[in-house]
């Protein structure tokens, strides 16, 4: 079961494609932190991953980080392998940092269940948004920006308008 | 004309294909048998080969060909789109051609 609205931001110190390791506190500055449980072979995560990008690029100068998740299992699925992560991140650009959660520890925490997964917390790290990216996973039919309404109405101190919506996507492969 | 429609549950694509195939069935005016067949387990997937969730093969041909060798595994299947996007399911286009 998914973390509640609320509830504080999983701690954790993970290697990232960039041959750092980023830990909750590397984003201590950044007023509003995105966590998205993601992965590579999903044809879900795939289909966002570059709207996903454009927010992070977006809100980068706005205090908003952007960070993606992998904890799935490479030894059933070797395409979401660290070496296949770095390369996939070169290949497609990302604006985002790409982390392996080769324990599967934060998406315990999250009780993540799909790729992708978005958990948005705020300057005190508590969740305030939880779900989908948007609500189509073909960009041209999206009529509502989940993720960047969140993110808006944050940054201006408010409520976001929806916090809560379901995740469409692959299944977090699971050890 | 045989088409066989392999799906794993946990992705949630396979409802969106199956209503895709009947409604390029039904105006293209084909009738066919449509054998639907739960995919359960790795051993199963591998018995099928089976690359992911949905395949659709009509009379033995899976409806994307350059997908069709990818390692059979329970996951969800990546079709690739004319425009160059990725898709979970396969394109109209592709089911067209696969019938016609």
């Amino acid at each position: 079961m998914s973390t509640a609205l609320g509830a504080e931001a999983p701690q954790f110190d993970l290697p990232g494609v960039d041959g750092q390791n980023h830990s909750l506190d590397s984003y201590a500055d950044s007023d509003v932190l995105v966590l998205v449980q993601s992965c590579n072979h999903c044809p879900y995560v795939q289909a966002w991953e570059g709207r996903l990008s454009a927010i992070a690029s977006d809100y980068a100068d706005r205090g908003v980080r952007v960070v993606a998740v992998n904890s799935n299992d490479a030894d059933t699925h070797p395409d979401d392998s660290f070496e296949e992560m770095q390369k996939r991140s070169r290949e497609q650009g990302f604006t985002f940092d790409y982390l392996y959660d080769e324990p599967q520890a934060v998406a315990q925490a999250l009780g993540a269940e799909r790729t992708p997964e978005v958990f948005v917390y705020d300057r005190e790290r508590r969740l305030r948004y939880h779900g989908a990216i948007d609500d189509n996973r073909d960009e041209t039919g999206v009529s509502h920006q989940y993720l960047r309404d969140a993110l808006d109405a944050l940054l201006a101190d408010d409520e976001p308008a929806v916090a809560e919506t379901p995740a469409v996507g692959c299944t977090v492969k699971w050890r | 004309m045989r088409i066989d429609f392999l799906f794993w549950r946990d992705c949630p694509s396979h409802p969106e294909a199956r209503e895709l195939l009947r409604a390029v069935l039904e105006e293209r005016g084909v009738e066919a048998e449509v054998v639907e067949r739960e995919v359960l387990t790795t051993e199963e997937a591998e018995e099928l080969a089976f690359p992911g969730s949905p395949t659709i093969r009509v009379d033995g041909r899976d409806v994307d060909p350059a997908g069709a060798g990818s390692r059979a595994a329970l996951t969800c299947r990546i079709y690739h789109l004319p425009d160059g996007r990725v898709s979970p399911v396969p394109s109209r286009e592709q089911l067209e051609e696969a019938i016609a």
